[in-house]
């Protein structure tokens, strides 16, 4: 699979057309929102009480809209202007930042009640210019989210990490920060439905209780239930010459009569029609 | 953007750690938009806000809806949510400049889009 972190940096990646097309794919706006859904979920904020979340790379408002269903009020940011853009033409609900995750965020201590990120934090692990340190860009943006959370809060990143390197590097940044936590894998044995949430908490207790990491999706199974593929059946084909042990002959009495109506038909002489026309013949000694 | 994210912002350049909250509107255009009263949502940031830098900001751009200080009874005041409301969720500023009081950086906002990008320097 090819990786658009290799081949630009992302205001120039999702510039111009491709944001249109980024937002106009029903595709990946089903996807999007299906893992934003799933990362509200990872959030758990008290049922009924609506939140102030902070939304990292918001890009055209797709996980801003399902923040909104869930009736919190959000706050996203983006670096890429066009896809911006699009979110203004499609009038996001959240406020909306040009904004560089790894400069570090400006929001006073304590702010959000959580912090939801889709597909970002593998572009961060990219150095798209003379000036960036991954690593330091990395400590920025966690120390100052951190911060910005309110304690015990959570963060839930959705990524596609490059390799195991890519996720040590985050995960040993994250908890430099202060934050604890960890990965949680969806459907770890399903190639296309596999996906990484790093789940963090700003602070491990809330009210006395620990935070416990969420239990990942289809673990024991096989992978996602909604993969519908051909599957294997060892069912024997159904084939009535299969069947039968006995097998009658292909040249039978209506092939025999077939094939002396195309002799006919061509003008060659054929024996007349008759009742003994390919008859059995009784057995021999 | 909204007055409660206003609130939420503090300047973030390298070495700008004190007196960097709230930044200064200046030449601001601003918008009403309306929106959903959610109650439950205003009594959760009531804890939040700086009410002092909110009130103060909302004089600047002659807005005179909010009393100079929170009611006692803020939780349960209709009224007083009421006008929180109106001024927090549904006054957007669309385009201006927001100045750092203490190190004077400009982020300029357009089409309601601040611009928070810095400078490799000011990193």
């Amino acid at each position: 699979m090819s990786r658009p972190e290799h081949q630009a940096p992302p205001e120039i990646i999702y510039g111009g057309d491709e944001a249109k097309k980024y937002t106009g794919n029903s595709r990946i706006a089903a996807i999007q929102a299906e893992m934003a859904s799933r990362a509200v979920e990872l959030l758990n904020l008290p049922e009924g009480s609506p939140g102030y979340i902070l939304d990292v790379g918001c890009g055209s408002g797709l996980s801003g809209e399902v923040l909104e269903e869930y009736g919190h009020i959000w706050v996203g940011f983006d670096i890429a202007p066009a896809m911006l853009e699009v979110a203004l033409e499609q009038e996001a609900s959240g406020d909306l930042f040009l904004q560089d995750a790894g400069q570090g965020m400006a929001f006073r201590p304590g702010t959000f009640d959580g912090c939801i990120s889709i597909s970002v934090l593998q572009w961060l692990c990219n150095a798209d210019k003379a000036s960036h340190h991954p690593k330091a860009r990395l400590i920025r943006f966690f120390s100052t989210l951190y911060s910005s959370l309110k304690r015990g809060a959570r963060a839930i990143f959705q990524f596609y990490p490059e390799n195991d390197d890519q996720i040590q590097l985050i995960m040993g940044v994250a908890v430099r920060c202060g934050f604890e936590g960890g990965l949680v894998v969806d459907y770890p044995n399903s190639r296309k439905a596999k996906k990484f949430y790093l789940c963090l908490f700003a602070g491990q207790e809330v009210q006395g209780v620990k935070q416990q990491l969420p239990a990942a999706l289809g673990e024991d199974e096989m992978g996602d239930p909604n993969e519908h593929g051909v599957q294997y059946t060892s069912k024997k084909r159904n084939d009535s010459r299969m069947r039968s042990n006995k097998r009658s002959s292909l040249k039978d009495k209506n092939w025999v009569l077939k094939k002396k109506e195309q002799l006919r038909s061509r003008g060659d002489k054929t024996a007349n029609d008759s009742q003994y026309t390919a008859r059995k013949r009784g057995p021999r000694f | 953007m909204r007055l409660i994210t206003h609130n939420m912002l503090q300047c973030h350049v390298k070495g700008c750690n004190a007196n960097n909250f709230p930044l200064d509107f200046q030449d601001v255009s601003l918008e009403q938009q309306e929106a959903e009263l959610n109650e439950d949502f205003l009594r959760n940031m009531l804890g939040k806000i700086e009410y002092g830098a909110l009130v103060a900001t909302c004089l600047k751009l002659n807005i005179t809806d909010l009393p100079s200080t929170m009611p006692a009874d803020a939780n349960t005041n209709e009224e007083f949510l009421q006008a929180l409301h109106r001024v927090m969720l549904e006054t957007h500023v669309i385009s201006g400049k927001m100045v750092c009081p203490n190190c004077s950086h400009i982020y300029i906002i357009r089409d309601g889009i601040p611009n928070m990008l810095l400078a490799e320097h000011e990193v």
